[in-house]
């Protein structure tokens, strides 16, 4: 994947998908806005939901001790991954255990982050995705391009297209009278995950909140295929980044207050299912029976957390519960689309959290912070109040501290010579007085400006710098004490 | 990757120990983190109004779902009805449900007692059942499997839902709900019938989850059954 610049160029060529963009961002973001001006404590659940991270973030050891306990007591196995490649190795040997050849997937942001689907498939385990979104997206081979709609840059004819043409490798090909109605489209949907739901032994989810009091993981969705996932199987896995903790029970009416209003615009989402370890159902007359999975295995993945936690700054990006309101409101996610980030968390979080994940080392970790316009915009959006527009210059200061000094780059000796100046008033005022006779040699009207220096053409390119004047300030205010001596000593 | 991954040894260390220490180097021994506000709006104590109902009704309807506010003894009557318009003859009920609700005549009713096989589930129109709580200002219903609720799967593949509400089940608002709520027990929360927006955030209902969602509510009915016990 090229950087930022080169793949957002890209992108922006395909008019397609800047229409389908458009037309998306535009439709959730207006029933964002009207649902959220409806709550009058909406800056008070934010203030909470972000207070509730950062305390979950100061005791992070000891809240996933607390969880591993709970969810242990209620018959849950809690593993724990350090690296992606420990967790798909955990996940693989689970439903190989199972003697699971597929999985159902509900879709999960975190095992898209490690490349789940691809380490099942070498270890000879087919991973289905059955939220509709996922499901176009894997179908057309494709990468999610959102967080929330991972299938947001396509149209009703594609993916009529993809579905014609992909669903029969994988199952259940598209009915004949197929349309391009979302509804008959949906319905095609419904008919090939159903047979999938219905036969596979193993599930594999992520989940939203992880409840250190109680054990309790709670998965949030839309169409009822997080709840097949939880209920049908025999087997179910959740992948759960650590920074999904949450301390108490009752945080989560903080939570699921900010959610849904944020991601799509909804005062609830039709589904949030919660699992504490393996249930047990309420018995009739005869013995007691198992509601949903017989095993419960919870994989609880660093991958990269702890290096974003030891940054005291740079920590609250894990407070973001991927609501993707921050996506929705970008001028430059809602024009580029998700793909040009290079990453499955794109957009403004995707800016701040994924160089923070990987490291900043290659060239399009690099460039993921200048990927903003810096309008703010995000951070007025976010439910957890991360600060975004300040993690992005943040980051872009620790890409250009970590810049090789040498060979030394015209701005960068500009830059330099400046700070020396502006450092030492004998300097300001030699540097004044050659400002003064710069003017004498360019000359022009009042308004002109620098045509170029040499050595530093391109930042002349794309700036007007106005022609220095012919005094400085201080010479001025000193040559006539300030301003009462007008006429002065004559010039 | 990390050589974190390693003891001394070579040997790999266990997950949770090497986790455990790079999230103890990352956040060393100052731990003070601000106590949490909880200024929002407090949970209301207000529970099963005329006025409560009304609001839960509207925020219902308005996810697509359909909503009639019955006397006790026309719940039986409510259900028949929406069984009729919607054409559900095999309907499902979860031990534990009042019998009072399910019509005499016009379905066939299948008891989860002993429990259904997923075929005969699959099987079936529709399910009627009980629920535990439900939040007006959300538009929310939860169903947590005790009484009259029965296993995840029976509200789930029926293609139809008819759950039975009591008045003094309808809480304020969503924090009430939660409060209500018993996490060791296996919850669904209900905000309208299955639907997705993922085509171009167009709402469709009906994806996996029931297509049609029937709430009947007994505007004279306390929270508890007058004769079975608590929630299991």
């Amino acid at each position: 994947m090229p950087p930022f610049p080169e793949a957002a160029a890209h992108a922006l060529r395909d008019s397609q998908q800047r229409h389908n963009l458009h037309k998306a961002t535009r439709t959730i973001r207006a029933k964002r806005d009207a649902l959220v001006a409806e709550r009058d404590d909406w800056e008070q659940l934010r203030l909470s939901a972000e207070a509730i991270k950062n305390r979950t973030l100061a005791h992070l050891d000891e809240y996933l001790l607390q969880f591993e306990e709970a969810a242990t007591a209620a018959g849950a196995t809690v593993h724990w991954a350090p690296e992606a490649e420990s967790a798909n190795r955990i996940v693989a040997g689970l439903a190989i255990d199972a003697g699971a050849d597929e999985v159902v997937k509900a879709k999960s942001m975190t095992t898209e982050e490690i490349g789940l689907d691809r380490a099942l498939a070498a270890a000879g385990v087919d991973a289905f995705e059955t939220d509709l979104a996922a499901l176009i997206v894997q179908l057309a081979g494709d990468v999610p391009s959102h967080i929330v709609v991972p299938a947001i840059h396509r149209n009703r004819a594609e993916i009529r297209q993809i579905f014609e043409q992909n669903m029969g490798a994988f199952g259940r090909p598209a009915p004949d009278g197929m349309t391009d109605d979302p509804a008959s489209l949906a319905a095609a949907a419904r008919a090939h995950l159903r047979e999938k739901f219905l036969r596979s032994d193993v599930a594999v989810t992520g989940a939203n909140f992880a409840v250190a009091e109680t054990g309790t993981l709670m998965l949030v969705e839309s169409e009822g295929n997080g709840r097949m996932c939880v209920t049908m199987p025999k087997t179910l896995i959740s992948v759960v980044g650590i920074e999904k903790i949450i301390p108490t029970w009752r945080d989560t009416e903080v939570f699921l207050q900010l959610l849904a209003r944020s991601a799509t615009g909804e005062r609830m989402n039709p589904y949030t299912s919660t699992w504490t370890g393996v249930h047990r159902a309420g018995s009739g007359s005869g013995a007691s029976v198992i509601d949903g999975p017989e095993q419960v295995h919870i994989v609880l993945l660093d991958e990269g957390r702890t290096d974003v936690l030891a940054d005291p700054a740079g920590r609250s990006a894990l407070r973001c519960i991927r609501c993707a309101a921050c996506l929705n409101v970008c001028p430059v996610y809602s024009r580029t689309g998700g793909h040009a980030y290079g990453s499955v968390y794109p957009g403004p979080i995707g800016a701040v959290l994924t160089p923070q994940l990987r490291g900043l080392r290659s060239e399009q970790d690099r460039n993921l912070p200048y990927a903003s316009s810096l309008c703010g915009a995000c951070f007025d959006a976010c439910p957890v109040r991360i600060p975004i527009p300040h993690l992005l210059t943040h980051l872009r200061a620790e890409v250009v501290d970590d810049e090789p000094a040498f060979p030394p780059s015209p701005e960068r000796v500009a830059m330099k010579a400046a700070s020396a100046m502006f450092g030492r008033p004998a300097a300001m005022g030699l540097g004044e007085r050659l400002a003064g006779l710069a003017h004498k040699v360019i000359r022009g009207g009042p308004d002109a400006t620098v045509p170029s220096v040499p050595g530093l053409a391109g930042w002349f390119g794309s700036r007007d710098v106005a022609v220095p004047p012919a005094e400085s300030f201080s010479n001025w205010w000193s040559r006539t004490d300030g301003g009462t001596r007008e006429s002065g000593d004559g010039r | 990757m990390n050589a974190d991954g390693q003891a001394l040894d070579g040997r790999a260390l266990d997950g949770r120990a090497v986790i455990l220490g790079r999230i103890r180097r990352a956040l060393g021994p100052d731990r003070d983190a601000p106590p949490v506000p909880r200024d929002y709006a407090p949970a209301s104590l207000e529970v099963g109004t005329p006025e409560l109902i009304a609001l839960f009704a509207e925020r219902m309807e308005g996810a697509h779902a359909t909503v009639r506010r019955v006397h006790d003894a026309e719940v039986a009557a409510a259900v028949a009805d929406i069984a009729g318009r919607r054409g559900l003859r095999r309907i499902i009920t979860p031990p534990g449900l009042d019998r009072r609700w399910r019509p005499e005549a016009g379905a066939e009713w299948l008891a989860d007692d002993p429990p259904l096989t997923t075929g005969q589930v699959e099987g079936a129109d529709a399910v009627l059942t009980a629920a535990t709580v439900a939040a007006a200002d959300s538009g929310t219903l939860v169903l947590d499997g005790g009484p009259g609720q029965g296993r995840r799967v029976l509200s789930l593949l029926p293609d139809a839902m008819i759950v039975v509400l009591r008045a003094g089940q309808v809480v304020a608002d969503f924090p009430a709900a939660v409060a209500r709520m018993d996490p060791a027990r296996p919850l669904t929360v209900v905000s309208g019938p299955s639907a997705t927006v993922d085509i171009e955030l167009s709402r469709v209902d009906g994806v996996h989850g029931p297509r049609e969602l029937d709430v009947v509510i007994i505007e004279d009915a306390a929270a508890e059954p007058p004769l079975a016990g608590g929630r299991g």
